[in-house]
């Protein structure tokens, strides 16, 4: 048995099965990220005035990654017709080409532009609480212009301060010690503690820290019961951002297209302050921006490392086919360029959505 | 291969195909890429599923019928399952005795109920067993376009079955959100002390749903590209069968509907594993209590992801039903199909519309006037197509010699229950009306009768019409026959008191079936009882038809050719079972799919394949094509 049209097209449709199934495909996958998109618009307009964050990514690194994906593509055409000339050794290298490209975006993107997120610290202030915060606010400046407000604090975070007087001290202990921090400052008999943080993660996680439990006598873990507060978060002490810095600036009235880092200038912002689950790294549940944002980007990266997967497959082990049928080869490279070259499009959504608009 | 069966039918067949070797026990029956072979896969894993939400259906309205009374012998047998596994769906009553369904056990179950059977049940058998095993060989096609991705799309929806299963075992049990997952509550539910963060019911239950449209969007592919690129030399498109026509807008709608959901069902799982907040609003209160996450979602973005896909859907479950009703209807009346172009017309029109009327589902959320009033219109518009289906169908029959076998007697059932369906809808279509009727059994009674006695009887029809080609024996039609009228009596008797509780306002959620409010519904309450020995007595009536299933593989009487109905279409050139690679005969069309009857024919039908007596009526196909 043999499936007809695998290679030759079928003259009346003039496409071969798999060229066909692949603009399918593609036609799917415009409806899985409309899908994404779609939920990009509806959550940016459901949220308040200042809210929607603007210039939050890195720009300078967003449009190199643009190239990058551009020039790939680029690559793939080169190799798919260096195999329709039936000139084996530029196919190699253009594909070999268009691997390195694609890895190198997925190495930006997870080695650079995600790490760099989960490092950095906001916190949302409450909205009463907004006037206290002005300094790094600016929101009198704000709305005297007209400009839509700003609601959160961000930057490095160096230290947290903690009540434990109803925390596990034990988990406490552990925390502290299997993370390496440094309790700089003890007060009131204990019960606050002042602790030098690596990243905003730490602070996550010892806010999870649960109750002590009331019952110790009890042996059975699932019939312990605890303290409904476990560690209460006091304060932050952050290195501020640009913005927050010098919040008046004129300069930060617009995103720019450098991206500004975080400065010496240093504050401190009271837990009670904040909105309820308003603070944290920036990672997706720390607001609808980032959640759409780390979606979007972490599907569109398994779309990259899918086709990488297939690029590799096809540089090392393409030969033999290629020595048997030429033709069927190049559409393989055809078929997958087109996927590729769709992945890319995606990004050219991805690039502005996110980063400039 | 099955060229042995063949010999057995037709002798003088032999082998056709040499480009194949013997095949072991696991590629063959198994881990096959053989389109008849995974279409039986999927029929008997959907049938069985079909069963599976039926039982959950009966636990549900044994309680409807008796609140709080422990399911006889099923209740603590379930409950001795279950409960080891920390899932609470039966319980002890007040009296001490073990076996009564729990709310949460009730909302399990409708959730459940719900999932597996459109998702499980009626999609697998109606689109992907049928498409599978029957489009293939009416386009006089060797198999799929795509063989292993053919097989990757079952093993990927058998890896959800595995999972959407496994839910029920872990601790807290299956999903319990209904089968639309509406959050705030999905998001919420399942979570908690003594939950697995990830191991619990509608965690799985997401997962379960990212496999299941993954197995299907490659199915969609597969089949479309069948469609357009596998047709045998000389079937134009309008030579098609209108099951094949079915079957292609079907692939439409599962390929351009499902990527919302699942794009839907990321982010619900980002919700419940991460902690965004799509889905929850802010300042989200739960037990008093402000809840951990930023807020900021939308729980509407949810409904209108989930109806854009789930509108469609349920012109997924209908179009190839209509398809096989059209095949049998056609063969069994010995008459061509009234309007077989306006059918073709109306079922693009059809899966076109069915794009833009998922907010009618939604008028109860306050979205809007006008944006109601915009679903509403386009609601309206689509029962155009759908009538001049129902319609081409009826007229089909006038005139005809009718034969009534099994499957026709099924499929003619189809009609006036499916208009039941449908009629019944246009109330839900406006949404004053909509407002009143929108939470009730009427809305129960509506969908059902479109999808259970009008899908799932096309499904039996075409299960008998089509069991003789795939295993060379029919079904007994004594027993057929008795499994149509008791199936016909009993489901009515399900759903019909259905519309009298919904217009008297018996809510659809009721743990109790409206015992508690017994003052303001008592004229209806008494049909719970009345429904519910329906519903037991159907699936006493389903016993007959698994009995026959099975049986008659073994002791079924031999068909007397490889085309026991006498019918015009591709799939009876075959050998009778069709070995790999279906056809031993060079497929060359000639004519429309319907010809029975024609004046001056020796015979009352002329298969597609066969040549015209004078050459010049030929419509020769293009030789390029001949594969």
């Amino acid at each position: 048995m043999e499936i007809p049209h695998t290679v030759t097209a079928r003259p009346d449709t003039g496409l071969y099965n798999a060229k066909l199934a692949i603009w399918l495909f593609l036609a799917s996958e415009v409806m899985l990220f409309g899908g994404l998109f779609s939920a990009y618009v509806f959550l940016r307009m459901g949220s308040d005035d200042g809210y929607w964050p603007h210039g939050l990514l890195n720009v300078p690194i967003g449009t190199l990654n643009t190239v990058i994906l551009i020039t790939s593509s680029i690559c793939v055409v080169l190799a798919w017709a260096a195999l329709k000339m039936r000139k084996w050794g530029m196919y190699k290298v253009w594909l070999g080409v268009a691997i390195g490209l694609g890895a190198i975006f997925l190495a930006i993107k997870l080695g650079y532009e995600y790490p760099n997120k989960f490092d950095h610290f906001g916190a949302f202030i409450k909205k009463e609480k907004w006037a206290e915060y002005d300094q790094y606010l600016g929101n009198e400046y704000l709305a005297k212009k007209g400009l839509d407000p700003r609601p959160e604090i961000s930057g490095h975070l160096h230290e947290v301060e903690i009540n434990v007087a109803d925390a596990d001290k034990a988990q406490l202990d552990l925390l502290i010690k299997k993370r390496d921090l440094e309790i700089s400052k003890t007060e009131d008999d204990g019960k606050v503690l002042t602790i030098k943080v690596h990243s905003p993660r730490d602070a996550d996680a010892l806010a999870k820290v649960p109750g002590a439990v009331t019952n110790p006598d009890e042996t059975d873990p699932a019939k312990q019961t605890r303290k409904e507060n476990g560690v209460k978060m006091v304060a932050f002490e952050l290195a501020l951002d640009a913005v927050n810095a010098d919040p008046k600036n004129p300069k930060f009235d617009k995103p720019s297209f450098w991206f500004r880092g975080h400065t010496e200038t240093i504050a401190v912002i009271h837990a009670d302050d904040v909105e309820s689950g308003g603070w944290g790294a920036f990672v997706p549940k720390h607001s609808p921006f980032l959640a759409i944002y780390y979606a979007i980007t972490a599907l569109h990266g398994l779309h990259i490392l899918g086709g990488l997967v297939c690029f590799v497959y096809f540089f090392f082990f393409s030969e033999a086919l290629y020595r048997r049928n030429p033709e069927h080869m190049a559409n393989r490279i055809e078929v997958v360029g087109l996927y590729w070259h769709f992945v890319d499009l995606v990004w050219i959504f991805v690039f502005p959505v996110f980063y400039l608009l | 291969m099955s060229s042995t069966h063949a010999a057995d039918h037709a002798p003088d067949h032999g082998h056709g195909h040499d480009d194949h070797h013997e095949l072991g026990f696991w590629q063959k029956y198994v881990f096959s890429t053989d389109h008849k072979i995974i279409g039986i896969q999927y029929g008997i894993t959907g049938l069985a599923f079909l069963f599976l939400g039926f039982c959950l259906m009966m636990l549900m309205r044994w309680q409807l019928a008796n609140p709080g009374l422990p399911v006889p012998f099923f209740g603590p047998l379930l409950q001795s399952i279950f409960t080891p596994f920390g899932s609470s769906v039966f319980s002890n009553d007040a009296n001490g005795h073990p076996g009564m369904l729990t709310p949460d056990g009730y909302n399990t179950l409708g959730a459940m109920h719900g999932t597996i059977m459109v998702f499980f049940g009626v999609v697998p058998v109606a689109v992907a067993a049928f498409g599978n095993y029957v489009m293939p060989l009416q386009i006089g096609a060797p198999d799929m376009a795509f063989p292993k991705l053919n097989m990757a799309s079952y093993w990927c929806f058998f890896v959800s079955c595995v999972v959407m299963m496994s839910s029920f075992f872990v601790h807290g049990g299956a999903a319990k959100s209904g089968w639309t997952s509406y959050p705030p509550l999905s998001v919420i539910s399942d979570s908690g002390p003594g939950i697995d963060p990830f191991f619990n019911g509608q965690t799985i239950w997401l997962l379960g749903m990212v496999f299941n449209i993954t197995g299907s969007l490659l199915g969609s592919i597969n089949t479309i590209a069948t469609i357009i690129q596998l047709r045998a030399p000389g079937l134009t498109w309008m030579r098609l069968p209108f099951f094949v026509w079915t079957q292609l807008v079907t692939g439409f709608l599962l390929l351009l509907a499902f990527p919302p959901l699942e794009a839907a069902g990321f982010m619900q799982l980002m919700d419940r594993a991460f902690g965004t907040s799509f889905f929850i609003p802010t300042g989200l209160l739960l037990n008093g209590h402000l809840t951990h996450w930023s807020g900021g979602g939308s729980p509407l973005l949810w409904q209108h992801l989930f109806w854009f896909l789930a509108h469609p859907e349920v012109y997924v479950l209908i179009l190839p039903a209509i398809g096989m009703v059209a095949e049998i209807i056609a063969n069994n009346t010995r008459k061509p199909l009234y309007g077989y172009k306006a059918m073709v017309g109306g079922i693009f029109v059809l899966g076109f519309l069915s794009f833009v009327v998922w907010a009618h589902h939604m008028y109860m959320t306050g979205m809007g006037a006008k944006v109601s009033g915009f679903f509403q219109t386009t609601t309206v518009m689509i029962s155009i197509p759908s009538v001049i289906l129902v319609t081409a169908l009826l007229l089909s029959l006038w005139g005809g010699s009718i034969r009534f076998t099994v499957p026709m007697m099924f499929a003619t059932a189809f009609l006036p229950m499916f208009g039941i369906g449908g009629l019944t809808g246009i109330p839900l279509a406006f949404n004053s009306t909509d407002l009143y009727l929108h939470d009730t059994y009427y809305v129960i009674g509506h969908f059902h009768y479109v999808v259970a006695p009008g899908t799932i009887f096309a499904i039996f029809a075409g299960v008998y019409y089509w069991y003789p080609k795939a295993s060379g024996r029919m079904m007994n039609e004594g027993l057929g026959r008795l499994h149509f009228w008791l199936s016909l009596i009993f489901i009515n008797g399900i759903f019909f008191p259905m519309f009298l509780q919904g217009i008297a306002g018996v809510h659809r959620r009721w743990y109790d079936g409206g015992a508690t409010y017994e003052q303001i519904i008592a004229p209806v309450l008494h049909w719970n009882q009345f429904m519910s020995v329906s519903a037991f007595l159907l699936g006493a009536a389903q016993l007959i038809f698994i009995f026959n299933f099975f049986s008659s593989m073994l002791i079924g009487r031999k068909v007397k050719n490889d085309n026991p109905w006498d019918a015009t279409t591709l799939e009876w050139d075959t050998p009778t079972p069709p070995g790999h690679g279906n056809f031993i005969k060079e497929i060359i069309v000639y004519r429309g799919p319907y010809e029975y009857s024609v004046p001056g024919a020796d015979k009352d039908f002329t298969p597609q394949s066969e040549a015209p007596k004078s050459d010049k009526a030929a419509h020769a196909p293009t030789p390029a094509l001949a594969h």
